[in-house]
């Protein structure tokens, strides 16, 4: 009885997923019309990345504030009619340790966030589970390593491939799938020239360097799909290399794997070559 | 010195004529002029070039290109047509060969004959550049991709063709033009201050070519030995970024930011110094603070060898490296706030007198304070993680850059104008071309951090369409700025055409430096008799 629950559970969301569950979630991953701000957040990264901009923007925005209202003080009582004598003033040593110091002051009050930020962001948790990004001129391929024997390329759809509610230029064929509310590592690497893979909700942008694996992290916190584009000029089709996350429930992850397994199985028989070359042609 | 001076102008028969008064030049100012005017002509093509993307990116999908390899040429030469045949020119051959010589009270430079090649090496290297833009860059296409960045591997097996090649020889003699100038400007500055001249008496716009000039004499050979690392690389084996054979992308990246960073401040710095000079004239009060604005520019220029890095957050770095650049960059925010507010402190008690060369000045200290700001926001690496080769960026170094250094070309252009041509130009047509630009400028790159917040990429042809509405306000912006830019060279012509006479000192006693003691147009020869400085 349970199984048959999990079964139509599973059979649901692989449903759901097919028939376009990401009308729902619409603006959550990816950029909105007149957007003016970062992305919504879907980890926990990002929403110490949005507290932080937010916290700067504060500053910033005080800071350029008064540096407009001084010159406008000035504009106002310092022209050539409201003060026709010029003072000869030209030392105020109070006033030169002042705006010495005080920017000190705020750049140490920006600091510690800053640093709590990047520890969070560069100390990789134990992860549940790893993904390996191969940045290829122009397009990503995902490993499992952890799941299995499998690899599979991930395309933008071009025209007439892609169905409603897809957004252009970001919607791919095959997309990264992992599991919701789990620590997933990411390990990029290029194999021709760099690429960067970035995804803005989950705030991780990490470049993919020929001869190097880098390694990020991120937990996403809602189910949904999650779409960044590649970050680094890699040539030609820069603008076209998307990167799309889909979130999913354990179970349908459990299930997405096994379909995986198969349908982009790579075995060490003779004939794998050919299946992998099969593979990596754009459908 | 003082006998070499005087027996010029005077005594000697005229200066050539034609042709051969400027391609054999050794006058400092004749060769200013001519990297004036090679400026005039880069900024042109720059800004053509600009506009070209904004139209291509005005509305999403592509339009004009018919593959974004062409958009990445544009991109491409673009910003190297404004960093080195725009911007340097400008500011360095051009107010630093007029003026340096003027305000230190020396005849001319000190190799005069090294200016020449200088001057002459840049059309060169202008032409290689051309060249590069119609030989095959990428697998079946022209020109270089590759940003004005040049990244290994993109620039090596990612450009087959030899636009690349190209592209390297034409950087290597404009590195090799700025060295040149930068060994004159050094000897000269040191060597030839009129008697009485102390280090501490140098007008600021002095003080800010000094400081800019080590910059070019320390980071250019950095570039020449990493481009040339590429060369190798590309035609002759080598395998510097190459992992294959035990070198590291990475590598290239590290050599061009130790170059590029301090490039950066090459083009502002000696805004920084026209800038001072401009708001004390027209405040008609002496610069505030004068020592900490020295020693600020010195410190901005020793403190930019030292975070280069922070243009590389996404790279993979160390989690210590990377707090150690995010302290560093932070720290420039000091020295840069102490002339920020020096400046509105030389304004504060002034008699402000509101010119077309100040409303620029004034322009640019508000407009580089945003582009300062937003710098901080970039400086963390926790939140450039988001923002990194996002519109951002391009909004940002637009701001410190275009709206930065561009308006102090302005500003040193409408308050020298007179000085170097002897005619005054029409301060209603200059103040037009001020407040077009102004707002233009700001319709352009204002947006761009909204996009850059949102994700939008840099150098792209083509964008998601929730990027549509920010793209299409940005590029109407543009046609606004060249509009602005059409008005500007109006004025020019206008200018020469109506020959209105300048005094010798068009500003008043707030202008106080020795340019304007010498008439407009300063003779051929100047200082038959050295000028002595109290």
């Amino acid at each position: 009885m349970l199984v048959l629950k999990r079964l139509t559970l599973v059979a649901i969301t692989l449903v759901a997923i097919l028939m376009g569950g990401e009308a729902a979630l619409a603006g959550l991953g990816q950029p909105s019309p007149w957007q003016i701000g970062l992305q919504q957040s879907a980890s926990p990264v990002m929403d110490n990345i949005i507290w932080f901009h937010d916290f700067l923007l504060y500053i910033i925005t005080g800071i350029a504030g008064f540096v407009l209202v001084l010159l406008v003080v000035v504009m106002v009582r310092f022209n050539a009619r409201s003060n026709p004598i010029p003072s000869r003033t030209t030392h105020n040593t109070l006033i030169e340790i002042a705006w010495t110091l005080i920017p000190i002051v705020i750049l140490m009050f920006i600091a510690v966030p800053s640093f709590k930020l990047l520890f969070l962001q560069l100390n990789v948790p134990p992860a549940d589970l790893t993904v390996k990004a191969t940045g290829k001129q122009w397009y990503w391929s995902y490993s499992y390593p952890d799941n299995g024997q499998f690899e599979f390329d991930s395309l933008m759809l071009k025209e007439g491939e892609r169905k409603e509610g897809q957004p252009r230029l970001l919607a791919v064929d095959n997309e990264m799938v992992v599991p919701v509310n789990k620590t997933v590592r990411v390990i990029t690497t290029g194999s021709d020239v760099i690429h960067s893979f970035a995804v803005p909700s989950f705030g991780i942008k990490i470049d993919a360097v020929p001869g190097r694996i880098n390694e990020t992290w991120f937990t996403a916190t809602r189910e949904g799909v999650y779409y960044g584009q590649c970050s680094e000029l890699c040539g030609k089709d820069h603008a076209f290399m998307p990167i799309a996350v889909r979130a999913v429930s354990e179970q349908a992850f459990s299930a997405w794997v096994e379909e995986a397994k198969k349908k982009y199985a790579r075995d060490e028989a003779p004939s794998a070559t050919t299946v992998a070359a099969a593979q990596s042609t754009p459908r | 010195m003082a006998t070499v001076a005087k027996a010029h102008s005077e005594d000697l028969p005229d200066h050539p004529h034609g042709w051969r008064r400027y391609l054999y030049s050794t006058n400092h100012k004749d060769i200013g002029t001519m990297y004036l005017v090679f400026a005039l002509f880069g900024g042109l093509v720059g800004g053509v070039l600009s506009i070209g993307m904004r139209l291509e990116l005005m509305h999403p999908g592509l339009q004009f290109f018919h593959d974004s390899h062409m958009f990445n040429v544009f991109t491409t030469a673009h910003g190297l047509i404004m960093i080195f045949f725009m911007v340097m020119p400008a500011m360095i051959g051009g107010f630093g060969n007029w003026m340096i010589p003027l305000m230190i009270g020396a005849p001319d430079m000190a190799f005069p004959r090294m200016n020449n090649i200088s001057f002459w090496l840049l059309p060169a290297s202008f032409t290689l550049l051309v060249i590069s833009l119609f030989v095959e860059g990428e697998p079946g296409a022209p020109g270089v991709a590759a940003g004005w960045t040049i990244y290994a591997p993109l620039s090596t097996t990612g450009h087959p063709g030899p636009a690349v090649d190209f592209a390297i020889l034409s950087l290597h003699l404009a590195g090799a033009s700025s060295i040149l100038g930068a060994i004159n400007f050094i000897t000269t500055i040191f060597n030839m201050r009129a008697p009485g001249m102390t280090m501490h008496k140098m007008p600021l716009f002095v003080w800010s070519q000094l400081v800019t000039v080590f910059l070019i004499l320390l980071a250019m050979p950095v570039l020449a030995g990493g481009i040339t690392m590429l060369l190798t690389d590309r035609n002759f084996g080598t395998t510097f970024f190459t992992p294959g054979g035990g070198g590291d992308p990475l590598l290239f990246q590290h050599l061009f930011w130790f170059f590029g960073h301090p490039e950066v401040y090459i083009l502002i710095v000696p805004g920084f110094g026209m800038i001072s000079q401009i708001v004390a004239t027209f405040a008609k009060k002496p610069v505030f603070g004068y020592l900490g604005m020295a020693y600020a520019m010195v410190a901005i220029g020793g403190i930019g060898f030292v975070v280069w890095a922070h243009h590389m957050y996404t790279v993979g770095m160390s989690t210590a490296a990377q707090a150690y650049f995010v302290v560093a960059t932070m720290v420039i925010a000091v020295p840069t706030g102490v002339k920020i507010f020096s400046w509105i402190a030389t304004m504060w008690g002034g008699s402000l007198e509101f010119k077309t060369p100040l409303l620029w000045a004034i322009g640019f200290i508000f407009l580089f304070t945003v582009g300062g700001v937003t710098g901080v926001v970039l400086a963390n690496a926790g939140v450039d993680r988001s923002l990194q080769d996002t519109y951002y960026v391009v909004a940002h170094f637009h701001y410190v850059l275009s709206l930065g250094a561009v308006f102090t070309i302005f500003a040193g252009w409408y308050y020298w104008f007179p000085k170097m041509s002897g005619y005054m130009y029409s301060e209603t047509i200059g103040k037009l071309h001020f407040w077009l630009t102004f707002i233009g400028v700001n319709i352009v790159f204002f947006p761009q951090h909204f996009l850059g917040l949102a994700g939008m990429p840099r150098r792209v042809a083509d964008y998601p369409d929730a990027f549509a509405g920010w793209n299409l306000v940005s590029s109407l912006g543009s046609y606004l700025s060249g509009l602005g830019a059409l008005v500007f060279f109006f004025g020019v012509a206008q200018a020469f055409m109506r020959k209105e006479k300048a005094a010798d000192n068009p500003w008043g006693a707030g202008a106080t430096t020795l340019e304007w003691t010498l008439p407009s147009p300063p003779p051929f020869h100047q200082y038959n008799e050295l000028p002595l400085i109290k």
